[in-house]
């Protein structure tokens, strides 16, 4: 048996009925690591001793028989944006390359509880800036179905991880597709909660009122376990929503008879990848097999989220990245000069281009005199967008639409055109600007074998629909089954 | 050209809440560097800031003091600028949307009141401090402080309704001690719990149209600003009469000197690029809180002074004495409760009592005697067992040993001697004693009887009751 290839849910159970030891899980992980990472370049830091520790403490709560969760003893990775206490957490930045923060973020903390064995931190674009992970300091990650191909990103290192069985779910951070678009790259499923259902404490800012965290996983029952145990409200997070948490497995497998799916017209595009289009409108016809009624719906404010997005991402992210100016921790770069000097040095060599480019259009739109055409604009256009969705909602229970324009695309291809690699969050930016959930997953493979990924919008806080939705598509087809062959 | 000065005043007062605004830290003065901190003051990444539900009532409390409408919805917003005393590299205050707006406050100044304008009081939290020293090799070096990060403050500013430096230190001594009155914040100045920033500019008098302004800084008493505002309408008009032209500016007060220096021009001025909070919710303050806070209210200074002129008739100057605190004027209150002698408590109060406390650096609340011990003396006094002269002592003997006063007189043997037999042979040793004295005073030199009054004191150590000894002394020497 390869432990490896087991979802939450199966390793979970051979945990519980101790056919298998969450060290030996642990241990085959951390071998699979071994043995692929190489090749993949899915994390930033591995943390073996910390992992078997976890691992044997999971197991002694087993053999207790106390506080088993269906997570307790099951080899997880985080992607490195979330504050782990002793365990460096860089953000994939040079000018956090060497921190280690006191402190778990509340999603660690929650993972911790639920006896969760933590393999390591995944890569990702700076500071989440980025579509393809190539923003990373340390490292590019590949994509494991065509290591020629990026993982999407910015969680490309969680979606990369779990395509390639380096862990058996991941979570990562999704501001305008960050974890829906890797998971579309990497045929995986990702999952974006409501704005505000998982706590952002601890969580490294990019853009706050946009920012959250959510789970990537080989299937959507796993992706709602995971979910099961992140989301809640948190005191330490004023913007998290104090709502009751549901058991998100419970309804599953109850079917979309009557569902109504709304098909935005705006997103089938010219220009979209012309296997895209037809992965997702043949995956539609299955949703509608299934006894859902495909409606066409409208969002027309869409044209504009690009832009919006931009603007407030990129205004609170110059504001967020502030403190990151060399006197308390972090990089310091020149000790001699002015202050002024080491702050410029510090941030010169500590931010890469992408970085440096969205603090300075966000410090550019919140200055005096562009404010109000800039971020103040965008906040008005974003309450538009937001209304769309309340108004398609009326007409729908969800939302399906592609994920990506495109399936993963070249190591460098959109690199030095940082406006064609921003398309590559068209579809996914207005889910964000809404703070609705979105999931993305695997619906066909190009003739190259690259996967191609369907999202699914849902109402706020009504992430059961879109999982219901989605695990009804998965279990009627058999595209989340393929691993890629490495 | 005869000019006017048109002031505004910008006041910070740190809040006296345990813990910071945003995190649980302790707010504590004079503490160790950086002893006072966690991971959310000191801005580490990812953390995210919880709002302090009484840095807020303490607020609103401020606000109704001053008559200002509470805003049922305030944002919070963040203030950016780089310096190492600001961990996250802004600070979270109130911009567009503050927590309360128009209100006033009425000074009283050569008896004359005068109402000045409040625009808006806003929550924020406070910045590091730097300490700049000198590093392992004596060069020189710059230390970080984050204990003060994140202390609640509330900004108070002002319309530009001053005219004149004597009204700015007024209003900011009433702001001051409404603030303490409220016991919302100390509004100490030299601990830095209070700060004054003031916006000054001159026109020709009778004008209307605002000046340009400049922004007077680090003026840490009250004295420094009123001598910082008349050195800079001084130097505005020595300008403007000399045919130069104010430029809009920030300006520091340098106390060595009495002057104020620019510190940077409107150009140099910083673009704060402020935004709404995202990390925070709109603060909203429902109705049933604010009259909550409202119900609670202490007795406001200009209130309470003004009842003690009417309802204990004692004079104006007294009353602005004895409320000068809320705790002194308690203790007065008490003293009169148990009296009933309005005037004469507040002599005995601000003569004896605030020169003992003065001379210790001791506050009311901490006074050795209570009212009640207080109000034991006077009734002594009033009741012939004492002497006033002997009751001071007697007082100051309570406040050193904090002995009851009744203790003090039976152990020295204090008693008054009022025993017309007792005090008759007293007075008649003294009149065989001085016989030469005795025929200048029958000679009509009349002064000598206050020489024979003190023999008579000298004799009983001060306690012989003065008005019997001066009734037998008049019908010995046949007065």
């Amino acid at each position: 048996m390869d432990i490896t290839s087991l979802d939450i849910s199966a390793l979970s159970g051979k945990l519980v009925k101790k056919e298998l030891s969450s060290a030996e899980a642990t241990r085959a992980y951390l071998e699979r690591i071994g043995r692929v990472e190489e090749r993949v370049s899915a994390f930033v830091t591995v943390t073996p001793e910390e992992a078997l520790k976890a691992a044997s403490e999971a197991d002694s709560r087993i053999a207790r028989g106390e506080d088993v969760t269906p997570l307790t003893g099951v080899p997880i990775a985080v992607k490195d944006i979330f504050s782990t206490r002793g365990v460096r957490t860089t953000c994939s930045s040079r000018i956090l390359e060497n921190f280690v923060p006191p402190y778990d973020a509340t999603v660690i903390r929650k993972l911790k509880e639920a006896g969760a064995v933590i393999l390591g931190k995944n890569n990702m674009d700076e500071f989440a800036m980025g579509s393809s992970t190539e923003n990373s300091a340390f490292k590019k990650t590949l994509n494991p179905w065509a290591l020629d191909r990026v993982p999407g990103g910015s969680s490309g290192g969680s979606a990369a991880a779990v395509a390639a069985s380096e862990c058996a779910a991941s979570v990562g951070t999704d501001t305008g597709g960050s974890i829906r678009q890797p998971a579309s790259c990497c045929g995986v499923v990702g999952l974006k909660p409501t704005y505000g259902r998982v706590s952002r404490f601890g969580m490294i800012a990019f853009a706050s009122s946009l920012d959250q965290a959510g789970p990537l996983t080989r299937s959507v029952a796993d992706a709602s376990l995971m979910l099961n145990a992140i989301a809640g409200h948190d005191q330490l997070d004023s913007t998290s929503i104090d709502a009751p948490v549901p058991d998100y497995t419970a309804g599953l497998g109850s079917g979309i008879k009557g569902l109504r799916v709304g098909i935005p017209k705006e997103y089938f595009i010219e220009g979209m990848d012309p296997e895209v289009e037809s992965s997702v409108r043949k995956a539609l016809e299955t949703i509608k097999s299934l006894g859902a009624e495909l409606v066409e719906i409208s969002l027309p404010h869409t044209e504009y989220a690009v832009a919006v997005y931009y603007l407030v991402a990129t205004a609170e992210a110059s504001s967020n990245l502030a403190r990151y100016d060399g006197v308390k921790y972090g990089l310091r770069v020149d000790e001699t000069g002015s202050l002024l000097d080491m702050y410029k040095r510090t941030r010169d060599e500590g931010f890469g281009p992408e970085v440096k480019r969205r603090i300075m259009l966000g410090t550019y739109s919140l200055s005096a005199g562009y404010y109000d055409a800039y971020y103040k604009k965008a906040s008005q256009v974003r309450t538009l967008v937001k209304e769309d969705f309340e108004k398609a909602f009326s007409a729908c229970d969800v939302i399906a639409t592609p994920t990506a324009p495109t399936p993963a695309f070249r190591i460098g291809e959109k690199l030095e055109d940082p406006l064609t690699m921003y398309l590559s969050d068209i579809f996914t930016i207005s889910c964000n600007l809404a703070g609705i959930p979105g999931i993305s997953l695997p619906c066909g493979f190009t003739k190259e074998g690259l996967p191609v990924g369907l999202q699914i919008l849902g109402r706020y806080l009504d992430e059961e629909t879109v999982l219901r939705t989605a695990w009804s598509y998965e279990d009627a087809t058999e595209w989340h089954k393929r691993r890629p062959n490495l | 050209m005869k000019y006017e000065a048109v002031i505004g005043l910008e006041v910070h007062a740190q809040l006296l809440t345990d813990s910071k605004l945003f995190c649980g830290c302790s707010t504590k003065f004079g503490a160790e560097p950086n002893t006072q901190v966690d991971p959310i003051c000191l801005g580490l990444p990812g953390v995210l800031p919880v709002l302090n539900r009484r840095a807020v009532e303490y607020a609103v409390r401020m606000a109704l003091a001053t008559s200002c409408k509470v805003n049922r919805q305030s944002v919070f917003a963040r203030k950016n600028y780089f310096y190492p005393d600001l961990p996250k590299g802004y600070q979270i205050s109130q911009y567009t949307e503050p927590l309360a707006e128009r209100g006033w406050l009425d000074i009283d100044l050569d008896g004359e009141r005068k109402r000045i304008g409040i625009t808006r009081i806003h929550m924020e939290e406070d910045a590091g401090k730097l300490l700049h020293g000198e590093g392992p090799e004596d060069e020189a070096f710059s230390f970080v402080d984050l204990n003060r990060t994140g202390v609640p403050l509330i900004e108070i500013v002002s319309e530009p309704d001053m005219r004149a430096s004597d009204e700015a230190q007024a209003y900011l001594k009433a702001l001051r001690d409404i603030l303490v009155y409220l016991e919302i914040s100390s509004g100490n100045m030299e601990e830095g719990s209070f700060r004054c920033d003031a916006n000054v500019s001159i026109r020709p008098a009778g004008s209307s149209k605002l000046g340009t302004k400049a922004e007077l800084k680090n003026m840490n008493s009250f004295k420094f600003v009123k001598e910082a505002i008349d050195y800079e309408i001084a130097r505005q008009t020595d300008l403007v009469e000399s045919g130069g032209k104010v430029v809009q500016e920030t300006r520091l007060f340098d106390s060595a000197r009495g002057v104020t220096v620019s510190m940077r021009s409107k150009e140099e001025a910083h673009d704060y690029r402020y935004f709404p909070e995202p990390d925070l919710l709109p603060l909203i303050v429902e109705e049933e809180m604010v009259e909550e806070v409202r119900s609670a209210l202490p007795e406001l200074p200009q209130a309470k002074r003004e009842r003690f002129i009417s309802e204990y008739g004692i004079p104006a100057y007294d009353a602005g004495v004895l409320t000068s605190s809320k705790d002194l004027a308690a203790y007065y209150e008490e003293v009169v409760n148990e009296t009933d002698e309005p005037k004469a408590s507040s002599n005995w109060i601000m003569g004896e009592l605030l020169r003992l406390l003065k001379e210790d650096n001791r506050d009311v609340k901490d006074c050795p005697v209570s009212p009640k011990g207080l109000a034991n003396v006077m009734k002594m006094v009033k009741a012939g067992e004492i002497s006033g002269k002997i009751a001071k002592e007697v007082f100051e003997e309570m406040y050193r040993t904090g002995k009851s006063a009744g203790e003090i007189v039976k152990a020295k043997g204090l008693t008054q001697i009022s025993g017309e037999e007792e005090l008759a042979r007293i007075v008649d040793g003294i009149i065989a004693a001085n016989p030469e004295n005795v025929e200048r005073y029958k000679s009509g030199k009349t002064a000598l009887f206050g020489f024979f009054v003190g023999e008579a004191m000298k004799a009983t150590r001060g306690k012989a009751n003065p008005q019997v000894i001066n009734k037998l002394l008049k019908e010995k020497l046949g007065g």
